[in-house]
């Protein structure tokens, strides 16, 4: 294709310099400065409330703070490691499972995979939350339900051992999402492969390990890595829950809610911005641990 | 009878699902007293008492945060679909110095987290004097940050056929004639898609708009349902329920309107619900 100084791709090249001016200053002004930022901020003592003049530099003492001073710092980690080790997982079985029983299409399909893809758009406000809190507290449906058979249950928001585990649970309510993209990777096994395996007398547990699974491993990489993602940033729900305080004794204290009450209630916007800065690396890490994976067990068709 | 088995253990899963919706909306016409340890998904003596009651039950009636929950989700879908149409434009079809590596950054956006940065955007912010207006809310959309809607419209616009662009040249056209004329009109159902989707998570957002809203006059829907966790006793629960109800009535309205559409969205994008 010729280009250089032919005046038609000079026109164009201005062009797109002219159409991607909102993005470049956003790029700039809303994403890539603020970044850089934080980061100076996260060496820092700034708080929202003192003068710029008392900013001091303070080294890494944040970032060394996080780790060795701050039990509740320690206690953010462990409760989102193990919130995004315990729902990612569960909440992509269940969207499997029933992108399996839905994927012939028969009479009334479609109303069952909109109706489990409701959750999904609804379960992530705060009405949602909020119905939640009330249904798992001491006088909650799930606790009338229980009594129903004569066990009497906990007031599972204030159980330092079970309040995550609602929030788990209100996290696999949405399956309906991943769900969605399990039925389109579905579709594009081929059919061939599934007749050619029934001629040779495998069993569907057979053709269901060696066919399904690697034919669809690159939709469940793409939704382990996304659920992955959004599992890490949990925070409507842990903030309502737990009423703002992720208790009972840090139990829901899910990382981007102790960087909520770090930056925004106490103020400490410095140590705020380190925090914000280990979860990036954080999150990075992890994205790229999983693309390194991804090669020994994602298998693309067609060579793409 | 395998089918039979199929349909039970779908119904039965369906049963689990949609429970929590209907008990939420059962619950909002419960009297006081039913409300307490009840599963039932029927009011016993069904009353309407707790949507006026929650309506007016903050200084300032949820009739203000609902308008400004409809201005900040109704600029923040005009502003994501002008500004992600034309960086997508750029991307899609435009070839100029360092489109490759604004694109890798493009989708760099997209897989940051936007907890990153919003002690730095809230500095900024507040040095424009902006806390407490909509500015902040709007004004990051006006220069297409959400990268989501950009990937969707350039994975749209790779699938317009190049010849209409050719032919469009061939008669005279420049890069802005074959916006306007070709890709613009064209592109309608991926601006659609990004508009529902924009409103939607626009409507349920919290993080942002729990920080730079503060004054009662000023707050949106989630963050007023938020002072629901403030006031305690069993009396409060009903209005908090009604409440939540018609705080979800936009985003159900619109799963009813275009279920098809945000199915097919999220197919081809992967974009979440």
């Amino acid at each position: 294709m010729p280009r250089s100084s032919n005046p038609a791709n000079r026109k164009e090249g201005i062009a797109g310099y002219v159409f991607l001016s909102p993005w470049l200053l956003g790029l700039m002004g809303i994403t890539a400065i603020p970044m850089l930022g934080s980061l100076v901020l996260s060496f820092t003592n700034y708080d929202l409330l003192s003068d710029w003049s008392e900013l001091e530099w303070v080294g890494f003492d944040n970032y060394t703070r996080m780790f060795a001073d701050d039990p509740h710092y320690l206690d953010a980690v462990g409760v989102t490691v193990i919130f995004a080790l315990v729902a990612v997982p569960l909440k992509l079985a269940a969207a499997l499972g029933v992108a399996l029983l839905l994927n012939k299409e028969r009479r009334g399909t479609g109303i069952f995979r909109g109706l489990f893809y409701l959750p999904s758009l609804l379960g992530g406000s705060v009405a949602l939350a909020l119905v939640w809190r009330a249904m798992w507290s001491k006088d909650g449906a799930v606790n009338a339900f229980l009594a129903l058979f004569g066990i009497e249950g906990l007031n599972w928001i204030n159980e330092p051992d079970w309040a995550l585990e609602t929030l788990v649970v209100l996290a696999i309510w949405q399956f309906g999402a991943p769900m969605v993209i399990f039925l389109a990777g579905l579709k594009q096994v081929p059919n061939e492969l599934y007749e050619a395996a029934a001629v040779d007398g495998a069993t569907k547990w057979r053709s269901f390990w060696h066919i399904t699974l690697p034919g669809l491993s690159p939709v469940i990489f793409f939704n382990l890595v996304l659920e992955t993602i959004n599992g890490f940033q949990g925070f409507t729900s842990a903030y309502v829950v737990s009423g703002g305080t992720g208790g009972p004794v840090d139990s829901t204290l899910m990382y981007t809610l102790y960087l909520y009450q770090s930056g925004f209630t106490d103020y400490e916007m410095g140590y705020a911005s380190a925090m914000a800065w280990v979860f990036l690396i954080a999150i990075a890490l992890i994205t790229a641990t999983l693309f390194s994976t991804g090669k020994f067990w994602v298998h693309y068709g067609d060579g793409q | 009878m395998r089918h039979f088995v199929r349909l039970l253990i779908l119904l039965g899963l369906m049963a689990l699902v949609l429970y929590p919706l209907l008990w939420m909306v059962s619950t909002s016409f419960k009297p006081d007293d039913e409300i307490v340890g009840s599963v039932s998904l029927w009011p016993g003596n069904a009353t309407t008492a707790h949507y006026p009651a929650g309506w007016s039950s903050m200084d300032v009636g949820f009739g203000t945060f609902f308008w400004n929950s409809t201005v900040i989700a109704g600029l923040t879908v005009l502003a994501n679909c002008a500004s992600c149409l034309l960086a997508a434009y750029a991307f899609a079809r435009l070839r100029f110095r360092g489109r490759g590596l604004y694109f890798a950054a493009m989708i760099g956006t997209l897989l940051l987290p936007g907890h990153v940065l919003i002690v730095p955007q809230y500095i900024l912010f507040k040095a424009f004097d902006w806390i407490d207006t909509t500015a902040p809310l709007i004004v990051p959309k006006l220069l297409a940050t959400e990268a989501f809607f950009i990937f969707l419209m350039v994975q749209f616009m790779r699938g317009i056929p190049r010849e209409l662009d050719d032919a469009a040249r061939i008669d005279g056209a420049g890069p802005y004639q074959v916006f306007l004329k070709i890709i613009l009109p064209l592109s309608r159902p991926a601006l659609v898609t990004s508009a529902i989707f924009s409103f939607i998570w626009t409507w349920n957002d919290f993080f942002t708009q729990l920080i730079y809203l503060n004054d009662l006059e000023n707050i949106t829907v989630p963050v007023a349902l938020r002072n629901f966790l403030d006031s305690t006793g069993q009396t409060s629960l009903g209005p908090m329920f009604a409440m939540s109800v018609l705080s979800l009535l936009p985003v159900f309205a619109f799963f009813v309107a275009f279920q098809r559409m945000l199915v097919q969205g999220i197919n081809t994008t992967g974009l979440k619900g």
